[in-house]
């Protein structure tokens, strides 16, 4: 069972050091600029969190060490679970779900096992709407649940009485995402949650979205009765050129014994983690979460504290609008009801609705040192550009974003863009030739 | 808003003046007002019950406190395993995943700003390749544990086949997560016994449980039990023959010495990159490795896959783009492979400059050197009255279990931490409840070694 042969490079440690900085140099960061990727974005990530993450008291400890020599990270855990069930409205959190997709996947394997529980096991669908994330239907489809899709309002809002109407005895439940990703919120969210109960289903929270109601509004109260978070986007985690991330998964009562495992309990001998939840889904992770990120996210609450936090969602739902309506209305016309209010982030097409029209927008920004919105995306709109600034963003970056957007388009629209992007560290990629890839690695 | 300013430095324009020029422009006449669409019945109307702020002084102070706790390295000694292990993490691998560049970016979407970390990711898939001798690597999944229950998923899906082979001596955890994650698909587990004198997997029982409704074997190599699994090619065979995958669950680093899972066969290679550069970090975020030795299977892989192209208007030139994405939940939605979408890519990126740093001849020397140091430990264990060391005789690489004649488990793994020295979580329900695993590694000298064999004869 010896290796026959090994081939890795043999370069000495500079010439690694150079080869990785060079690399860190071809990408852009938050740190180098605005990075408004609506419904992922980018806010900025306090550095004492990375200081305090890197202490070998954090790095060092195991995760199968007894319960008595890590008091220290269990009691933070602790703090942690209290202030999201506070935050959220709801009685218990599971912290070890590694990023929000597997906390929706938690969510939706705790509905079913509840239904089936409770004599629900022929309920097999589940309503999306199609406004949702991605994940959305493709973490139902992955908990075993047929997808129904839920057609917005024309103001981009689900209606109670469309819930209603695709309810049935075949209802598990229903994902939703307050404030949705038009930006908007839900305004007939309490009636939507009444109306799956009603029908005998449970309400899932998809929390991607909760930074625009810090202090403000709670899952709880709205109906729901699962809620996951993504801590890097409410709670400024980084997200590491694409992860790792958290998305602890909380729970009402009535469902918080079937929360993944391990939670973490306190007792008279100080803290613990608990596997010994008696309806539980299961463990999703090897093991505990993804501590060194639900530290930071504990850190960034303890620097804002509680009426910190609401200020963080008055100051991203104020750039977002501020940043949509320094737009121009004729270039960048709003998905929806230009007259309501948006939430944590602006959805806006490229007037005219060319074909390619967004992705030479995203592209032509990249050339000014600011990131693209995200484009295309929420489906339901063409030519989509979702803007999300976040609270990061002073008052004249939002200007200048604004106003590189703005002329952007008027250059499209007199012929003068020319190709775009020209200044960044490659042309435009093909990504058509990619997806027919002959290789997914070098050979050397 | 009202009163006086009060910046904040996370919050630039908390301030009179800024917001009362925004909200002008917004058209609202308070900041309240820009939360008039959330109906008067689920509005919170009471602060939230938690503490206020406290500078970056005070908290850091607070929670360092906190940390300080912990008892960890070097002041405690930690020989724990079990798919998560004491390493060194060198300097320049600290460094470069410090850069901000990296761990302040989200997924690449924008491939002409993101080749850094792109570029970073396809050299990960690469050199992961090469150590695990498949052709196709994903950019990673959340953890070992997860991996494998994504690649059962997918044996499920390949080959229609609804039953799942687990080796009796794979982790505990692994286990567990493989059981979350296919129960919603209807597949069946059964567990394949070991041999209780060497700690293999026995093939006598493979052979039995084989059958034309099994989907694939998943085993680990290193076993759970540290036991080196050596008849893993005729274990491979064996497989195949009955139509089913496998599906090998390793420890990179162990990949130094011992033969790749793409020279004994494996379909699927899963495992822990934690090793490669990674901190322990109380369970996380760590790397899960998920690669495939068929490129054809790359279709239905599931997570981020980044791919080799050009730029549209110069084909001679080199770019890296995220490829396949029609497998993902962001383009196929219910159809996805996975709803994956956040994965570990800043651990990948450790993971890439580590094997970098050391190259074929560094990384070769510090698996003979885990070797020599856990074989050295083992001996000098079996030494102790009372004890058996290795329990197994299956040669192993880093790990070990320890037996022990009148102790229990339980209350050694306990009394060893009160004397700072972490070592034998228990094996109970795998071995028997007088046993424990321990974990061997480079970080550990002799002296280290010394303590832990004092310690233990303190405290069985």
């Amino acid at each position: 069972m010896r290796r026959e042969s090994l081939n890795l490079p043999e370069l000495s440690e500079l010439q690694v050091l150079r080869h990785f900085n060079r690399l860190s140099q071809m990408n852009f960061s938050v740190e180098l600029g605005m990075y408004p990727l609506g419904s992922c974005t980018m806010k900025y990530n306090p550095k004492v969190s990375e200081m305090i993450a890197s202490s070998d008291a954090m790095k060092g400890a195991h995760p199968l060490q007894p319960a008595a020599t890590v008091q220290g990270i269990l009691s933070i855990f602790y703090d942690l679970e209290r202030a999201l069930c506070e935050i959220t409205g709801m009685h218990r959190f599971s912290l070890s779900t590694a990023a929000g997709a597997q906390g929706e996947l938690a969510g939706v394997l705790m509905i079913r096992k509840h239904l089936a529980e409770h004599g629900g096991g022929g309920r097999d669908e589940i309503l999306v709407p199609d406004s949702a994330h991605g994940t959305n239907p493709a973490s139902a489809a992955m908990a075993g649940f047929k997808v129904v899709k839920v057609p917005s309002g024309a103001d981009g809002q689900v209606k109670a009485s469309k819930v209603k109407e695709l309810s049935s005895e075949k209802t598990a439940g229903m994902m939703f995402t307050v404030p949705n990703t038009l930006g908007l919120f839900e305004g007939e969210v309490k009636e939507v949650c009444d109306a799956v109960h009603a029908a005998g289903g449970l309400m899932y929270y998809d929390g991607a979205n909760m930074n625009a109601l810090l202090g403000r509004a709670r899952p709880g109260d709205m109906g729901f009765d699962i809620v996951h978070l993504n801590l890097h986007k409410t709670f400024a985690t980084p997200h590491g050129g694409g992860g790792p991330g958290a998305g602890p998964v909380g729970a009402t009562r009535r469902l918080a014994d079937y929360l993944p495992v391990p939670v973490v309990a306190k007792g008279k001998t100080g803290y613990s983690l608990d596997y010994g939840l008696r309806h539980s889904i299961g463990p999703l992770k090897g093991f505990i979460g993804n501590s060194a990120v639900l530290l930071r996210a504990y850190i960034y609450i303890r620097l804002l504290g509680a009426s910190g936090l609401k200020d963080v969602s008055s100051m991203a739902v104020l750039a977002a609008n501020y940043l949509w309506k320094s737009l121009d209305p004729e270039a960048f016309p709003a998905s929806h009801e230009a007259g309501l209010l948006r939430k944590h982030e602006a959805v806006v097409s490229v007037k005219g609705e060319l074909p390619g029209s967004a992705m030479t927008v995203a592209k032509a920004i990249l050339d000014l040192g600011m990131h693209a919105p995200t484009v295309y995306f929420p489906l339901i709109v063409s030519e989509a550009l979702m803007i999300e600034p976040t609270e990061s963003e002073p008052e004249e970056m939002l200007d200048e974003y604004a106003e590189a957007l703005n002329s952007i388009y008027a250059k499209m629209k007199d012929g003068t863009l020319g190709p775009v992007p020209k200044n960044t560290s490659v042309g435009k990629v093909d990504e058509v030739k990619a997806s027919h890839p002959l290789t997914l690695r070098v050979h050397w | 808003m009202s009163g006086a300013r009060r910046r904040h430095p996370l919050l630039p324009n908390l301030d009179d003046d800024f917001v009362g020029r925004m909200l002008r422009k917004v058209g609202a006449a308070t900041v309240e007002d820009l939360f008039s669409d959330i109906p008067a019945g689920v509005k919170l109307g009471r602060p939230l019950r938690l503490p206020e702020g406290g500078s970056e002084y005070a908290v850091r102070r607070e929670v360092q406190a906190r940390l300080r706790q912990n008892k960890t390295p070097p002041e405690t000694l930690c020989f724990l395993g079990g798919g998560v292990w004491p390493h060194y993490v060198p300097a320049a691998v600290e460094s470069i995943t410090s850069r901000q560049e990296f761990y302040t970016s989200y997924t690449p979407y924008q491939a002409e700003v993101s080749q850094g970390v792109l570029q970073a990711l396809f050299e990960y898939q690469s050199l992961m390749c090469d150590l695990l001798g498949m052709e196709a690597c994903n950019g990673s999944l959340y953890d070992w544990a997860s991996a494998a229950g994504e690649a059962v998923r997918m044996v499920g899906r390949v080959t229609g086949r609804n039953k799942v082979l687990l080796g009796g001596n794979i982790g505990p955890q692994r286990r567990g997560v493989i059981r979350t994650y296919i129960e919603p698909m209807g597949m069946t587990l059964e567990t394949v016994d070991f041999d209780r004198a060497t700690g293999k997997m026995d093939s006598e029982d493979l052979k039995k449980k084989l059958s034309e409704d099994v989907a694939c074997l998943y085993f680990e190599n290193p076993n759970y039990f540290g036991v080196i699994e050596d008849e893993a090619p005729e274990v491979t065979s064996l497989v195949h023959r009955s139509g089913a995958l496998v599906v090998a669950g390793v420890d990179p680093i162990s990949l130094s010495l011992i033969r790749e899972p793409g020279a004994y066969g494996a379909d699927i290679s899963v495992g822990e990159g934690q090793p490669l550069g990674i901190p322990m970090n109380y369970g996380g975020p760590h790397l899960g490795i998920f690669a495939v030795k068929d490129i054809k299977l790359a279709r239905s892989m599931p997570g981020r896959l980044i791919g080799l192209t050009t730029p549209v208007a110069d084909q001679q030139r080199k770019a890296f783009a995220m490829v396949l994405q029609a497998r993902e939940q962001h383009i196929r939605r219910e159809g996805a492979m996975s709803n994956v979408c956040t994965n570990q890519s800043l651990m990948a990126i450790a993971a890439a400059s580590y094997l970098s740093l050391l190259g074929k001849d560094g990384f070769r020397r510090l698996g003979e050197a885990i070797i020599a140091n856990s074989h050295f430990a083992a001996k000098r264990l079996s030494r102790i009255d009372g004890v058996v060391s290795p329990h197994f005789k299956g040669a192993f690489f880093k790990e070990f279990v320890v037996s022990y004649k009148k102790a229990k488990a339980e209350s050694v793994f306990g009394r060893l931490a009160k004397r700072g020295v972490l070592a034998g979580s228990p094996t109970h329900r795998e071995v028997g409840s007088q046993s424990g695993l321990y974990c061997v590694t480079e970080v550990h000298t002799r002296d280290d070694i010394e303590a832990l064999a004092t310690a233990l004869e303190e405290a069985v």
